[in-house]
């Protein structure tokens, strides 16, 4: 017998690979699936990899945006011409509307992150999707880090990190009760910098946000909020030209800019790689709040 | 870009897990300077004089509390050799079915045992777990040395105790390396303080061991997620497309193989292996594909493609080793689904046939078997699947049991007498 020379895929390939299974299991065996995009770079991800899961069949689910109303022009841009590129469906639920009408309060630190899950919840139930895909990645956050690939949610949407699933070899186990439904994360295995040495590789076109450009930002909490309709300097808060990117894009009143000269994704995979702090810690105002923060925050079903 | 190791943790409660893994992503350069600063903050608010690392990975608000870990935790950190994913596991007894959680997908299993101590029942406990669930590598961290003056004499009787623990249990060449994760010894640079051991850190024990398997050693096996069958959607140039969708789970397939499809046996040929970045001349575990075939058989998810070389027996019995996961007692009688690849088919259990005696490390005899028992059952299945000793393949011999009413998993199962092969000598 001749010995086969032993193969083994980069790790990239390896994680495209799982996420691949991922998403084709939940189509498998889910009535109603949901994938949730909101044009931030890791559903951008979890997007592509849906495209490549099912060539040459169009993605065989619609997408849904949480929306806090507090966007970037360019985001939402961007979120309209992917989904028409690629014939999806588009649902939103809308934290405005619920403001408007009277079912949400807005905060008084004027953050709208917290204010998705209702939004979120009552869209799944309306649409009795059973399965939703997030972009959460396990290296973002500690609460995240406990998180199974396929995590059931009760009828309040409710998370209970104590009482888990245990997960086993690939063998995903999404069954659930009528009103139960399962939060899937694809991404769970890869890290900022895998995100974006596969945004490299496939040539993944993202938000112009993403890449250094100048902008008018002022400083709050060690952060640079740009300036505009969601976010205005106090009278001791000088605006500044700088030149930014931003590494995550969320709730333009709370999501920071960092200083940055990364113009291409190599640069940013360079800026990555050498990088001290956390995303989260470094652009997110909300997270910064408790060490149990975004642990609350799931619990009661935020994604 | 290098390639992806997958750990496990294990250990006792108290053994200094959560440290240890804190360790390996600070020494590492892993953790980044604002995680850091929280964890300084809150140490310091608990009046310690040093940060304490496990508060980097213990993620829950009880945990924290409690100051023991509940779940598994998954770190990612990489070096400048290879990327891994680290399964941080809880060494509580109530929490052994997370251990059997993390070493289900684990290249190699970190447990730690306290030198003061020495072997405790949980150590035995993860020995039998890492050895049922054939993860291809042990690791043993004799941890704390520094708490007996970095003693040589102590590291060889544990070391002594942790082999023929071992050997007991069916594993060989189990590592050891004396470590202190508190002060950092050995973790990730060789330690001045333990002039007498000449062998590697753990971190260049972990890069230099060889993941899981040699997946194209063994025969080919393509458990079918889902027919692709656009007919339409795709254009005029697709409409009569149809592959067959799913993850490589064992093996090499190229395009003219001859294959045969499990239950029903018949036979074909690979015509063609698809990706959305185009044709390929052949894949391998565990790339997911698509693969076209020459005949127009009758293929749906649940199916099975192997290669006809090597073509396994449909059965609808099957015995096997399970790790009992649930608070409800297992006895015979008791009707369950079982998952096999992407096939889910119904169950009885016809047979509870003894459960492991860790002390012993053989079977006892027994009728039930209760939440962290170990044990072996005879089940009869209302449809066939192409059961395959887990002893020869982790991907085709790994079963799950589900509760068929609110969807709970029960067990980690293990077609054929896993047990018995490693604990009845």
């Amino acid at each position: 017998m001749t010995t086969v020379e032993t193969r083994r895929l980069t790790h990239l390939e390896w994680l495209e690979s799982e996420s691949i299974h991922i998403i084709r299991e939940v189509v498998a065996e889910f009535e109603r699936p949901v994938l949730l995009f909101s044009g931030g770079k890791d559903s951008v991800v979890m997007l592509h990899l849906a495209v490549k899961a099912f060539w040459p069949t169009p993605v065989p689910f619609p997408v849904l945006h949480v929306d806090t109303g507090h966007n970037f022009p360019e985001v939402i841009a961007y979120r309209d011409a992917t989904v028409e590129r690629l014939g999806l469906r588009l649902e939103v639920a809308s934290v405005q509307d619920y403001i408007d009408d009277g079912r949400l309060r807005e905060r008084a630190d004027g953050t709208r992150n917290p204010l998705q899950t209702q939004p979120l919840l009552d869209a799944i139930e309306g649409h009795k999707f059973d399965a939703v895909f997030g972009g959460g990645r396990r290296d973002e956050e500690k609460a995240r880090a406990k998180e199974r690939i396929f995590s059931l949610r009760d009828e309040f949407g409710q998370w209970d990190p104590r009482n888990q699933r245990p997960e086993l070899w690939n063998l995903y186990n999404g069954r659930h009760t009528p009103g139960q439904h399962v939060r899937v994360f694809p991404l769970s295995n890869w890290t900022e910098l895998d995100i974006w040495q596969y945004i490299g590789h496939e040539k993944i076109e993202l938000p112009p946000l993403y890449y250094a450009h100048d902008r008018e930002v002022f400083e709050r909490d060690g952060m640079l909020l740009s300036v505009g309709e969601f976010a205005q300097p106090k009278d001791d808060e000088t605006v500044q030209t700088r030149t930014v990117r931003y590494r995550t894009v969320g709730d333009m009143s709370c999501t920071g800019a960092v200083e940055s000269p990364a113009v291409t994704v190599e640069d940013v995979i360079a800026e990555v790689a050498a990088t001290r702090v956390t995303e989260r810690g470094a652009t997110r105002a909300d997270d910064r709040i408790s060490e149990a923060a975004m642990e609350d925050r799931k619990k009661e079903g935020y994604f | 870009m290098g390639t992806l190791l997958r750990l496990a943790t294990a250990g006792s409660v108290d053994d200094g897990k959560s440290t240890l893994v804190g360790r390996l992503l600070y020494d590492s350069k892993s953790v980044l300077a604002d995680q850091f600063d929280a964890v300084e903050r809150v140490s310091r608010d608990r009046g310690l004089e040093q940060a304490d690392l496990a508060l980097l990975t213990d993620g829950l608000r009880s945990e924290r509390e409690q100051g023991i870990t509940i779940d598994v935790a998954y770190r990612y950190f990489a070096t400048a050799e290879r990327s891994f994913i680290l399964a941080d596991c809880p060494g509580h007894v109530q929490y052994t079915r997370n251990t059997v959680t993390g070493a289900s997908t684990a290249d190699v299993v970190v447990l730690l045992v306290d030198a003061r101590k020495g072997i405790q029942e949980q150590t035995r406990r993860h020995l039998a777990v890492s050895s049922l669930l054939r993860v291809p590598h042990v690791v043993v961290v004799v941890n704390k040395i520094d708490l007996v003056d970095y003693d040589e004499a102590t590291f060889d009787t544990v070391s002594a105790q942790v082999n023929a623990s071992a050997t007991a249990l069916g594993l060989s060449d189990v590592i050891t390396v004396p470590v202190s994760a508190l002060a950092g010894d050995n973790v990730v640079t060789r330690s001045e303080r333990t002039p007498w051991y000449d062998g590697p850190s753990l971190l260049e024990v972990l890069e230099q061991l060889s993941p899981a398997g040699e997946p194209q050693s063994e025969p080919l096996r393509f458990p079918v997620q889902l027919v692709i069958r656009p007919q339409q959607a795709a254009g005029e140039r697709f409409r009569d497309y149809r592959g067959y969708a799913g993850q490589i789970a064992s093996g090499l397939v190229r395009v003219g193989d001859p294959v045969t499809v499990l239950p029903s046996g018949r036979t074909s040929t690979v015509a063609g292996i698809d990706t959305a970045d185009g044709e390929l001349l052949e894949a391998y575990a565990p790339q997911s594909v698509t693969l076209r075939l020459d005949d127009d058989v009758d293929i749906a998810r649940g199916d099975l493609i192997v290669t006809s070389r090597s073509v396994p027996t449909p059965t609808q019995d099957v015995d096997g080793t399970v790790a009992w996961l649930s608070d409800r007692e297992l006895r015979a009688g008791a009707k369950v689904l079982l998952k096999h690849g992407t096939r889910t088919v119904q169950a009885i259990v016809k047979q509870v046939g003894g459960r492991l005696d860790l002390d012993a490390a053989r079977l006892q005899p027994a009728e039930t078997l209760g939440l962290n028992d170990i044990g072996h059952v005879t089940l009869r299945l209302a449809a066939p699947i192409a059961a395959e000793e887990y002893l020869h393949s982790r991907a085709a011999g790994a079963f799950l049991l589900i509760d068929a009413h609110d969807g709970a998993t029960l067990a980690a199962g293990m077609v054929g007498d896993a047990l018995l092969a490693t604990a009845a000598v």
